[in-house]
């Protein structure tokens, strides 16, 4: 496993926040997911040893919690709330506006590799809905043209990240 | 009769101008001086004042929290350990959310006051995956009340000490349920244990004794231990104490989140009066008044019977005060507080098809009665939808539904299977219906569902 050395020493950080280590599964995978991008095969392996543990002990949990995902996705993550509070004011749209403006569908990584978009369930937002969670951060009453809005500012970001690097 | 003031004891700072979530601006409002206070009496008190107080959790059974506390085994010699809930998911409920971003102290110094009542050594907060700006708000939160003595060793020097640690969850409902999220917190998939013989207050965390409350019910005990449980028991009505939350959402004017004094308010008057009504051109169909999993209460329809304490009552859905009791009355539940508004614009199918969907991706998959059950319901009801309706699929709906309660591990089998086996009660006529419906009989607001 190649990881970052801050990721290495938050990870013994956190194992000592249990007195049975295996109570750091979940800290684990979120900070090797934060440093690689996604649980490759080689992460499971490693923590299995770190917190000793068997293999399928990693990839049973892995395979059960929605936001652990076994493959890279987009640059950015966009995660529109499915729920019903949601789609009573316009979230299938909403998601439906972020597809398009990427040509891209739920699940996949966009042509352009900059965004993955997902349906998830409830964000404990309803009273601002429809919403929308990019990376960390939560969008609120996201309708059409707000979805346009935020989808172009994630292009603009893109373009300008290219023209700095080249 | 127009709406009472909202009385905010736990929303007190929240949208307040000028208020921060650091530890400074907390202090300067009085903070920790409940604490400081509380850990000069002796534990057994206020865990007494707990239990005068009728406080009720606020996380979704409304169980009381002193009883709760009561029941923790203190005679294994095992440690106790406390877990905030904090994994907020039921849809329609979103208080918890505010308070851990705009007022994180709070919950921590009614954190705090919980476990030196239980002699609680080690806390855990479980806060859901998808609240990453939440968790480190905590976690400063947290190292700031250790820097200042409020958390960690040698609790302003009284010589007890207790520490706080976040988790965090990775997008699973299930890890609501409280054995659910101790098998999460133990680093395994979140199934929930069967009870008995694990109940958490005897084989909690670790198989130790472990006491689980919501965010929201710790910050109500930091007010009990500041004014006394007797003082707050005259708070709201009797048998629901203190203040409630209620998370309005959907089809109202003015969706939100309000704090009053609990059955001191009717769904009427939260809903037209606080919320300003039905958006422009509608009106009311459906409400769910406590979290998706509660039964949906239709408007028109009537409630006559007899309250325990033999007083006879005769509503609508609009009179009906908005507590515990009341709603079970009715055949529903105050739940989580979540308050899901549906105007004449939704058909019920289709929002039955959403909540469904909900349930099959969250059941954890341990019972067949629930995984296959809550799997049946959304299929039948996204066909219904999507490839064309049957006149058989009420009756079908309703056999899926009716085999799932009781026979499961956890209360997510009542929770999944209450929607369609009230959706059906309430709005058979859509059901049977709905395979005659035409696209063009839709009004222009309705959009899609599912
Ligand atoms: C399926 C399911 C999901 C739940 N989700 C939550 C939740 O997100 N937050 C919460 O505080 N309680 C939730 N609960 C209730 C908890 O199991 C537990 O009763 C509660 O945290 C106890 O705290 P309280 O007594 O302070 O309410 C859920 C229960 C079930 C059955
Ligand atoms: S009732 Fe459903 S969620 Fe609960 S343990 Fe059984 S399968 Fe899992
Ligand atoms: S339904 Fe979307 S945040 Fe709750």
């Amino acid at each position: 496993m190649n990881l970052k050395s801050e990721t290495l020493s938050k990870i013994d950080e956190v194992i000592t926040h249990y007195p049975v280590k295996r109570s750091a599964m979940l800290p684990l995978l979120h900070l090797i997911q934060e440093d690689v991008g996604y649980i490759p095969e080689e992460a499971m392996t490693w923590i299995a040893e770190k917190l000793e543990l068997q293999p399928i002990n990693v990839y049973e949990v892995v395979t059960f919690y929605p936001m652990f995902r076994r493959k890279p996705i987009g640059r950015r993550h966009i995660k529109v709330c499915r729920t019903l509070s949601c789609a009573l004011l316009g979230g299938y749209k909403t998601c439906a506006t972020f597809e398009q403006e990427f040509k891209t569908q739920r699940g996949e990584v966009s042509p352009d590799g900059e965004v993955t978009i997902e349906f998830v369930e409830c964000l404990a937002s309803c009273g601002t809905a429809p919403v929308v969670l990019i990376d960390d951060d939560l969008h609120e009453k996201v309708d059409v043209a707000k979805a346009k809005q935020l989808a172009a500012q994630i292009k603009e970001k893109a373009i300008r990240k290219v023209a700095s690097s080249g | 009769m127009s709406a009472p003031e909202q009385n905010r004891l736990i929303f007190q700072h929240i949208d307040e101008s000028g208020y921060t979530n650091d530890l400074a601006c907390y202090v300067r409002h009085g903070g920790y001086e409940i604490l400081k206070k509380a850990v000069t009496r002796p534990p057994a008190e206020l865990i007494d004042e707990v239990k005068k107080s009728g406080l009720r959790g606020r996380g979704g059974a409304g169980f009381p929290c002193g009883v709760k506390w009561g029941l923790v085994d203190r005679k294994s010699g095992k440690p106790i350990y406390l877990i905030v809930n904090a994994d907020e998911s039921e849809p329609g409920t979103f208080k918890d959310r505010y308070i851990i971003h705009q007022d994180p102290h709070q919950l921590l110094e009614g954190t705090m006051i919980s476990c030196f009542a239980n002699n609680v050594k080690q806390a855990y907060i479980y806060i859901r995956g998808e609240m990453p700006h939440g968790a480190r708000i905590l976690e400063k939160a947290i190292q700031e009340a250790r820097d200042a003595g409020f958390v960690g060793q040698n609790i302003l020097g009284t010589g007890y000490s207790c520490d706080i640690f976040v988790h965090r969850g990775a997008g699973a409902y299930i890890c609501g349920e409280e054995t659910g999220l101790i098998e999460s917190l133990e680093g395994k998939r979140a199934y929930p244990r069967i009870k008995p013989p694990y109940f958490p207050a005897v084989l909690g965390l670790y198989q130790c004794p472990t006491i689980v409350n919501n965010v929201e019910t710790l910050c109500h005990v930091k007010t009990i231990a500041d004014i006394g449980g007797e003082a707050y028991s005259k708070i709201g009505t009797p048998g629901n104490t203190g203040t409630r939350i209620f998370c309005v959402s959907g089809h109202v004017q003015k969706p939100g989140y309000y704090e009053f004094e609990a059955g001191k308010i009717t769904m009427g008057q939260l809903l037209y009066d606080v919320c300003g009504g039905p958006l422009p051109g509608r009106t009311f169909k459906a409400v769910i008044p406590g979290g998706s999993s509660a039964k949906i209460l239709r408007f028109g329809e009537r409630f006559k019977g007899k309250s325990r304490a033999g007083v006879e009552y005769d509503w609508g859905v609009e009179d009906v005060p908005m507590d515990f009791d009341s709603l079970a009355m009715i055949g529903t539940m105050g739940g989580s507080g979540g308050v899901i508004v549906m105007d004449d614009s939704v058909n019920m199918v289709e929002a039955l098809a959403n909540i469904n969907a909900f349930y099959s991706h969250e059941s954890c998959g341990q019972c067949t009665p629930c995984r296959e059950g809550s799997l049946w319901m959304k299929k039948i009801t996204s066909r219904m939808v999507h490839d064309g309706a049957r006149p058989e699929d009420a009756g079908l709906l309703k056999s899926v539904a009716d085999q799932i309660p009781g026979r499961t591990i956890c209360a997510f089998g009542e929770a999944c299977s209450w929607p369609t086996q009230s959706f059906l009660a309430k709005f058979d006529d859509e059901f049977k219906t709905y395979h005659e419906a035409k696209a063009d009989d839709k009004p222009a607001e309705a959009v899609e569902l599912i």
